[in-house]
């Protein structure tokens, strides 16, 4: 579905890396579009260049060929990672705060400006904790505040529960899905997991194997707010085993 | 719920009472002394061989009251703190640009690590013969002897800075400057008090090394004085003074230590 007004445009994208033998190709004729406030989905088999595609988004890596346009030019960019990522030498509110210091908001204004996001991802009481002192799960939503904390035009996750537990991340799915609404932010994430695609998603992009290209953009038409039952419907399996044969 | 029960358990742990946890070291400090006296006394050894325990205490109350304890203390804190600076804050910089250019690595590496094969107390005597006997040679040899290992620590504090959080600083469009001073400097904070720690305490040896050398103040100087007049008590008060002073330096970097690294979880545990 075509949408006039894309917030990203990704077109014919390549990105090869320096080996011994000529170049290894992660990604070739990649192209998409994504819309303001949709949520995508990248999956795909291990080493489809996935990763790979988030940091060229991100601008932590260079495109060899193609090109990434931002709607409204440089876009500020949250980034969460597989990992949670976070400082060890900053409590978790120092550690949220840190792009708007990187901004050069004062300190102290900066720690005000957080506290709606703490409630948001229910970090309530753990504002002067030590990273070491949190479990996965709570890591990753510091990871998740931290990423909103500067109003990014783009979200884009790596992965971001593949770390955590089965019950942990089937919970954090439906925290992720009531801040991406209570935010509005277009996000772009990339998972492993099928269910996690479909529950999450507007949209899922298949890569293929390396070099990756899209193979398919699947519209995920399923009723919003997603709960859990929804996923033992027989939509939700037809788009599961038509992205499984994809994927295979 | 787990977390403050942690918390509950560490700070009953740090209550037990202070002194209760020191007795060992009281008791051994007791018995040392007494095996001294016992020694002086039993052996019949000259003074000048041997002096008593109450020799040294006579002694050291003289040194205190007329002055000269405090006077040559205080010159050598001076050497062994501006030593310190001068070789910590040009290891460090150096230390830093050789952890980032792999080049300036190449081109030094060999240079720095050919400088260790000289031992610095070997070319001291040198030292003081081009810079004379005053201060400046003995904080010249505190900081060569120093620029070592604080080198050593801060090149390998600063390659140990996890990649993963290069990416998000620069997803976050952090500018060099800001990545030195949010990233890079607390990240390797650890590892370089760790070589400063080790710089304190080689900075004492370094200054004493060049008093015995040459030199007409300092604690080192005192003991070529103990050593020259027969006055074996003045030795033994100079050389406690050196262990005081060298355990103080010491106790302060482990004060800026478990206070800049307060986020380090065995910290809060001792």
């Amino acid at each position: 579905m075509p949408d006039p007004n894309p917030i990203l445009t990704v077109r014919d994208l390549g990105v090869t890396f320096p080996d011994n033998n000529g170049g290894l190709q992660a990604l070739r004729g990649v192209s998409f579009e994504v819309c303001p406030q949709e949520f995508v989905c990248v999956v795909g088999p291990s080493g489809s260049g996935k990763s790979t595609l988030l940091r060229v988004l991100a601008r932590l890596l260079p495109p060899v060929r193609g090109e990434v346009t931002f709607a409204g030019g440089e876009p500020r960019i949250g980034f969460v990672f597989q990992q949670s990522n976070l400082m060890p030498w900053r409590s978790v509110l120092e550690n949220i705060v840190l792009p708007l210091e990187l901004q050069g908001m004062d300190r102290d204004e900066a720690q005000a400006a957080a506290q709606d996001l703490i409630d948001l991802v229910g970090l309530q009481g753990f504002e002067s904790n030590w990273p070491r002192d949190l479990s996965g799960g709570m890591a990753q939503r510091v990871a998740i505040a931290r990423a909103l904390i500067h109003d990014p035009d783009i979200l884009l996750l790596d992965e971001p529960f593949a770390s955590l537990d089965a019950l942990t991340r089937e919970r954090m799915w439906t925290e992720l899905s009531r801040i991406w609404q209570a935010r509005q932010k277009t996000v772009i994430m990339v998972t492993h997991s099928i269910s996690e695609a479909l529950f999450l998603a507007d949209r899922v992009l298949v890569l293929t194997a390396r070099p990756g290209r899209v193979k398919l953009d699947l519209a995920v038409d399923l009723p919003r707010p997603r709960a859990d039952e929804m996923r033992y419907t027989p939509q939700f399996g037809k788009l599961a085993r038509q992205l499984k044969k994809t994927i295979e | 719920m787990q977390l403050n029960l942690a918390r509950k358990l560490r700070t009953s742990a740090r209550r037990a009472p202070k002194w209760w946890v020191h007795w060992p070291a009281l008791l051994s400090a007791v018995a040392a002394l007494t095996g001294w006296w016992l020694a002086t006394r039993l052996a019949g050894l000259p003074s000048f061989i041997l002096p008593s325990p109450g020799d040294v205490w006579v002694r050291f109350l003289r040194t205190l009251i007329d002055g000269s304890l405090l006077r040559h203390t205080w010159v050598t804190l001076q050497e062994v703190l501006l030593g310190l600076l001068a070789g910590t804050a040009s290891a460090t910089a150096l230390g830093y640009l050789l952890a980032k250019s792999r080049l300036f690595e190449r081109i030094l590496a060999p240079y720095l690590v050919a400088s260790q094969a000289v031992p610095v107390v070997a070319i001291a005597p040198l030292l003081i013969i081009w810079f004379g006997p005053g201060m400046f040679s003995k904080v010249l040899i505190c900081a060569l002897i120093v620029f070592f290992p604080v080198l050593v620590n801060t090149v390998v504090g600063v390659r140990a800075v996890p990649i993963a959080l290069y990416e998000l600083m620069h997803s976050l469009r952090a500018t060099r400057w800001q990545i030195l001073r949010h990233l890079e400097v607390p990240a390797a904070l650890p590892v370089f008090l760790g070589g400063l720690r080790i710089g304190a305490a080689l900075s004492v040896i370094g200054a004493v090394v060049g008093e015995l050398i040459g030199s007409d103040q300092g604690l080192g100087f005192l003991i070529n004085v103990g050593r020259g007049q027969y006055d074996t008590a003045l030795v033994f008060v100079a050389i406690f003074a050196l262990v005081a002073l060298a355990l103080a330096l010491y106790g302060a970097v482990t004060m800026l230590e478990n206070y800049l690294l307060k986020w380090q979880e065995w910290r809060n545990t001792v």
